[in-house]
């Protein structure tokens, strides 16, 4: 059954169309790719589902759950978590801190008792570095652990963001160009550890890629997106070799 | 340089991370403790200010360097539980119960505040803020019948139980007070910082789009921020009267405001060591400005501006050559001894970032 289910989807900005009566879904526990030329509208998407934007049309549903009626801090509630293209980490903190702001959904302490730092804020504080510690263990972060970002490579940070979504326990995660401007190594391991969150921990996975080695390599399905709208869907063989894509890609007269 | 070995989660989340750093705690709470009998009055007195000084930069703090809400308003709040904490024990409060709720009134008149202002970002939320500050002195001159206006207001002593405090009679159970008020607010600052909400206050600070992924609610956690940062000002405001023994509307002007955020830039944005460190060159600069000057011989001039000016000067001189105040000096300083002889030169330049994010708004 589908988890994410998004149908006839339309946002303009001015008079830029960004998404243009979109549908598609993702089905719990898959690799779901989107492709597309630049400005195509996938970080849009992304926004959308993530409700920084109200779309002038369409419907929204995650887990047969209106998306709509939920405000953008309660996406995470819903078990949504995500990167951003540009990597948006808290800069002044540490890699730990980052990841446990991860866990501010699971928060279930008020302000006085964390002041007073009650026995109870004690044992939720130690649940949530157990389950950020798994995460450093997966990642391979622990010479990082108590960096700040400011001071990171790019690459780390990639991974770190990855590793703040993962903290929260998602059911949905949206990775907005995962291997971009990583090196071969670094795409690799990204891939392996795509893999593994959709495999072992049984997260479904929405992401906009470039790579096609990467798409392909992980992904189960593929939308190829162009100016809003979808182009093609399928395999990612059947969307590489669609005419249309081929035809966005390199542009009228090539095919 | 100390490495830590960690075998639990306690050593992560724990006050001091080793025992070093405890003792270094302990060893300084047990000299302010008998600092009293090492010290005469007069000196006594600065200390306490200090600390009151300490206690309200604690409360921008919170705000500015932990949530990064800049607040040219500070005074204003500090007005709010000075005045609030002086009406309560006039109508009979005891200091106990007053003290306490002139945290709480101060804090709700922030975060009533805070309502309409944390929509707006950056310069424009030091501008509103600022009109804060203007207004606070028109509407104490307004509210005579509560405030007595121009004429000002004389706080009563303390009283805890019978046993009376005041400053110009014993500066010393004064200070201890000061003091136990100054470790709370520190402890509960400290506290915040290992809790979610601390997490949650520097998220908001660094990157609001991914706070709000990641579940913050921003606009409430901003509220909550100034609701804090308030109360903690307004503790301070009400231990400023005390020490001054008279408050008129012109005690809490907007250069108090200005001086406050100095301070914090001064002694180190987001941390607690800067609130101290930034207390401590605040309240002392004008006396060694009065040394200076009679050093050289113009003890009897008065130049106006002269202390602002240097002030100003000295804000300069730390944004361009030290954004990280005197506590991140003091950190650079540390770990060139602890590394010693290896320190490099370069060690401490800062990375460059490599990509400006693009930001939704
Ligand atoms: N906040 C905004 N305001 C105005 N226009 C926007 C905004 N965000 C996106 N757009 C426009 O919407 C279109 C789609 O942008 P989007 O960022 O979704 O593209 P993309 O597919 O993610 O591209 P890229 O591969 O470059 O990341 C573009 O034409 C872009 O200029
Ligand atoms: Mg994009």
């Amino acid at each position: 059954m589908s988890l994410l289910e998004i149908n006839n989807a339309t946002l303009k900005f001015g008079g830029v169309v960004a998404v243009n009566d979109l549908s598609f879904s993702v089905d719990e526990g898959e690799v779901y790719a989107i492709v597309g030329p630049n400005g195509a509208g996938k970080s849009t998407v992304f926004n959308l589902i993530s409700r920084f934007y109200d779309p002038f049309a369409g419907s929204f549903k995650f887990d047969g759950k209106d998306l709509l009626s939920n405000s953008a801090d309660k996406v995470a509630d819903m078990g949504i978590a995500r990167t951003f293209q540009n990597i948006e980490l808290f800069d002044h903190a540490t890699v730990l801190q980052n990841l446990l702001v991860g866990r501010h959904r699971h928060r279930k302490t008020n302000v006085l008792e964390e002041m007073l730092f009650t026995p109870r804020v004690r044992r939720e504080e130690k649940k949530h570095r157990a389950a950020v510690e798994e995460v450093i263990d997966f990642l391979d972060l622990q010479p990082y652990r108590n960096k700040m970002i400011a001071g990171l490579p790019y690459g780390v940070r990639k991974v770190v963001e990855l590793g703040r979504a993962l903290a929260s326990g998602p059911r949905l995660l949206l990775l907005d160009e995962p291997a971009s401007g990583l090196s071969v190594e670094e795409t690799q391991d990204m891939r392996w550890w795509i893999d593994d969150i959709r495999k072992q921990m049984g997260i479904t996975v929405l992401m906009v890629e470039h790579d096609m080695g990467l798409v392909s390599g992980v992904s189960d399905r593929v939308l190829a997106l162009a100016d809003g709208a979808k182009l093609a869907e399928g395999t990612p063989a059947e969307v590489q070799s669609d005419p249309k894509v081929i035809e966005a890609y390199l542009g009228t007269g090539a095919a | 340089m100390r490495i830590h070995f960690k075998t639990s989660y306690d050593h992560d989340i724990r006050l001091f991370p080793d025992l070093w750093s405890f003792c270094v705690y302990a060893a300084l709470i047990v000299i302010a403790v008998l600092l009293p009998f090492l010290m005469g009055e007069f000196y006594l007195g600065e200390v306490t200010n200090v600390l009151i000084w300490a206690i309200a930069g604690l409360g921008l703090m919170l705000l500015t360097g932990q949530t990064g809400q800049a607040s040219l308003g500070h005074a204003a709040f500090l007005a709010v539980g000075c005045y609030s904490c002086i009406i309560l024990m006039e109508q009979g409060w005891p200091f106990l119960l007053a003290f306490p709720a002139c945290g709480i009134i101060t804090g709700v008149f922030g975060m009533l505040f805070a309502i309409p202002a944390v929509r707006l970002h950056g310069i424009y939320l030091a501008i509103a803020t600022i009109a804060l500050s203007i207004l606070a002195d028109d509407i104490i001159v307004l509210l005579e019948p509560w405030t007595g206006g121009v004429a000002g207001k004389y706080p009563s002593s303390i009283d805890i139980f019978g046993y009376e405090i005041n400053r110009w009679v014993n500066i010393r159970d004064f200070y201890w007070l000061v003091l136990a008020v100054t470790i709370l607010c520190t402890l509960a600052y400290r506290n915040l910082l290992r809790a979610p909400l601390g997490r949650a206050f520097a998220a908001v600070r660094d990157s609001e789009v991914s706070a709000t992924a990641m579940g913050v609610h921003i606009a409430f956690t901003k509220a909550l921020a100034f609701g804090l940062s308030c109360a903690i000002t307004g503790l301070a405001g009400a231990l400023m009267g005390f020490y001054a023994g008279a408050v008129t509307n012109e005690t809490f002007s907007i250069v108090i405001s200005i001086n406050l955020l100095m301070m914090i830039v001064i002694g180190g944005l987001g941390s607690i060591h800067g609130a101290f460190f930034g207390a401590i060159v605040v309240a002392f600069l004008p006396q060694a400005l009065s040394i200076l000057k009679n050093a050289v011989g113009g003890g009897g001039v008065a130049i106006p501006g002269l202390e602002s000016g240097v002030f100003g000067l000295i804000l300069i001189l730390f944004i361009m050559f030290e954004p990280m105040g005197i506590y991140g000096r003091w950190l650079k300083i540390r770990t060139w001894f602890e590394l010693f002889p290896f320190a490099r030169k370069d060690m401490f330049r800062r990375q460059k970032s490599y990509l400006k994010t693009e930001r939704l708004r």
